[in-house]
């Protein structure tokens, strides 16, 4: 009996362990699955709780539903990973493994900038990349009566790179829905050159932040937040001063991969962009928000991978060639308030362009554009993320390559 | 902009970056550098070497990145290149600027 090892039970941990199972003869393998968590939470709607739109409930479920049967699910800590021993070492136990997929994501680490986590953390300083973050965050806007509002985005890469604008757009529509717009100052704070760094997107998209009010302060590299004051202060000296600050903290890979030595500065794993196997060590591979890949950390992408993953793994297995296969392929949707979306489809290579999606013309999704319609597909991917995603079921006519389809490029 | 891009035969995007890196050398670092105004000492070569060595490795850029290389602290990297030092020493160095995804 051969073992297999996923570590982590997120996104992308719990679809590869759906996706292997059915693959993997349960007479020659073995898959285990590590993660210390309990609840399974639907990440993409920590966009939404701060303002009302979802509840608690419809972001978390108990994990466990979505393990297959015949997967081992283990709750215990990961304290390393010794890959030149193929072992893990969980809190109380050590597992031995054939193959190792690590899909432990990444986390924000709002340690790393001075005086984010001080005294006024979920007070009035919030992130929204947490569960508590968004809960604390929802209660606080609950009865808050307005002033500056500073949306700030801290450093690249994140997960989810358009939810800090998402934020502020939807943060522009439910103050106006409430009433108060006009007692809310909102900005928008980057450390990139503009709130859209792409040409074809910039063109586009440009007139949003105009159109909402929204103040917009580049080239913002944060170097503390001054909790006496109430502002941040970036390295050139810039300051912003804010009476609610929104954050996103700095984004790193676990710990685990820190203290496995198998991480890069972030704690991402270095990995093959195309193979998804780890550059290190041929039997463990990287999929979802845990690796190095240049593509966007999300939901989507590690869908995507999964696919490539699972085709690759049973490569490794049979001593053939990987497929160098996966091309960054990314498809989200982005909120940009009024009860209207925009959808993006890009990959590694081609920037995300206007165009109609799945299908040429008659879509019915329209890329890089707003619309209603692309509203709805956000609000019914909540659906097909519980009931189609993570059980490894492909989504009809979306390919894991990106398609030039219906693109106009 | 346009005769300074004939001058040094290099494609570049609207915002005068290089797309590709492998027309780089020392002397387009140089013109593109006059052009944001920077007279380039040993010291920004360093930086520069620093950045194209970091992208080769799939690294990505931030300014949290020069401040754990040892290579220099930030204070320094603003006085290098003032105002935003990141999109113009990259810019400099023939390498994409930092980016998000749209």
């Amino acid at each position: 009996m051969k073992n297999l090892l996923i570590l982590g039970a997120g996104t992308a941990g719990t679809m590869m362990a759906n996706q292997l199972r059915s693959k993997l003869k349960k007479d020659q393998w073995k898959i285990t699955i590590v993660d210390q968590y309990k609840t399974h939470y639907y990440q993409p709607g920590f966009l939404f709780l701060p303002f009302d739109i979802y509840t608690e409930d419809q972001v978390k479920k108990v994990g466990k539903k979505f393990i297959p049967k015949g997967v081992n699910y283990v709750q215990k800590k990961i304290d390393r990973i010794f890959p030149e021993e193929n072992k893990v070492k969980l809190e109380d136990e050590t597992i031995n493994y054939d193959i190792l997929i690590i899909a432990t994501g990444s986390k924000i680490a709002p340690e790393e900038v001075e005086g984010m986590k001080g005294k006024n953390w979920h007070k009035n300083v919030f992130d929204f990349y947490t569960y508590e973050g968004a809960l604390a965050l929802r209660n606080k806007l609950r009865d808050w009566q307005g002033g500056k509002m500073v949306v700030h985005l801290t450093e690249m890469p994140i997960k989810c790179p358009v939810a800090p604008l998402e934020f502020a757009f939807l943060a522009d529509s439910y103050f106006k829905e409430k009433g108060m717009r006009d007692k809310v100052e909102l900005t928008y704070v980057t450390p990139l050159s503009g709130a859209f760094t792409k040409e074809k997107s910039a063109a586009t998209l440009g007139y949003l932040l105009e159109e909402k009010n929204i103040n917009l302060e580049i080239d913002f590299a944060i170097e503390s937040v001054d909790n006496e004051n109430n502002k941040i202060i970036d390295y050139g000296g810039k300051e912003v001063e804010y009476d609610l600050l929104v954050t996103i903290p700095t984004n790193m890979g676990d710990e685990v991969i820190e203290r496995s030595g198998m991480g890069d500065d972030l704690n991402f794993v270095p990995t093959d962009h195309h193979t998804l196997q780890s550059k290190d060590h041929e039997n463990v591979f990287v999929i979802g928000d845990a690796t190095n890949v240049p593509a966007s950390k999300a939901g989507s992408v590690a869908h995507f991978q999964s696919e490539t993953l699972t085709d690759n793994i049973l490569l490794f297995i049979d001593g053939k060639p990987l497929k160098e296969e996966f091309d960054g392929h990314a498809n989200c949707f982005i909120e940009t308030g009024n009860k209207k979306a925009l959808l993006i489809d890009f990959n590694y290579k081609q920037e995300p362009v206007e165009g109609t999606f799945p299908f040429s013309v008659i879509g019915p999704l329209k890329l890089l554009k707003e619309s209603v319609f692309n509203h709805w597909g956000k609000l019914a991917f909540r659906w097909i993320y519980w009931n189609m995603l993570l059980k490894g079921i492909p989504i009809p006519f979306v390919g894991r390559n990106m398609s030039t389809k219906g693109k106009k490029l | 902009m346009e005769t300074q891009e004939n001058a040094l035969k290099v494609d570049r995007n609207q915002e005068g970056y290089l797309t590709d890196f492998s027309q780089w050398n020392k002397d387009v670092g140089e013109q593109i550098a006059q052009e944001e105004g920077i007279e380039m000492t040993p010291r920004h070569w360093e930086v520069i070497n620093w950045i194209q060595e970091q992208v080769k490795a799939d690294k990505a850029l931030s300014i949290r990145g020069i401040k754990k290389s040892g290579v220099l602290d930030i204070k320094e990297f603003y006085a290098l290149f003032p105002g935003g030092p990141l999109k113009i020493s990259t810019k400099i160095a023939g390498v994409p600027k930092p980016k998000s995804c749209i």
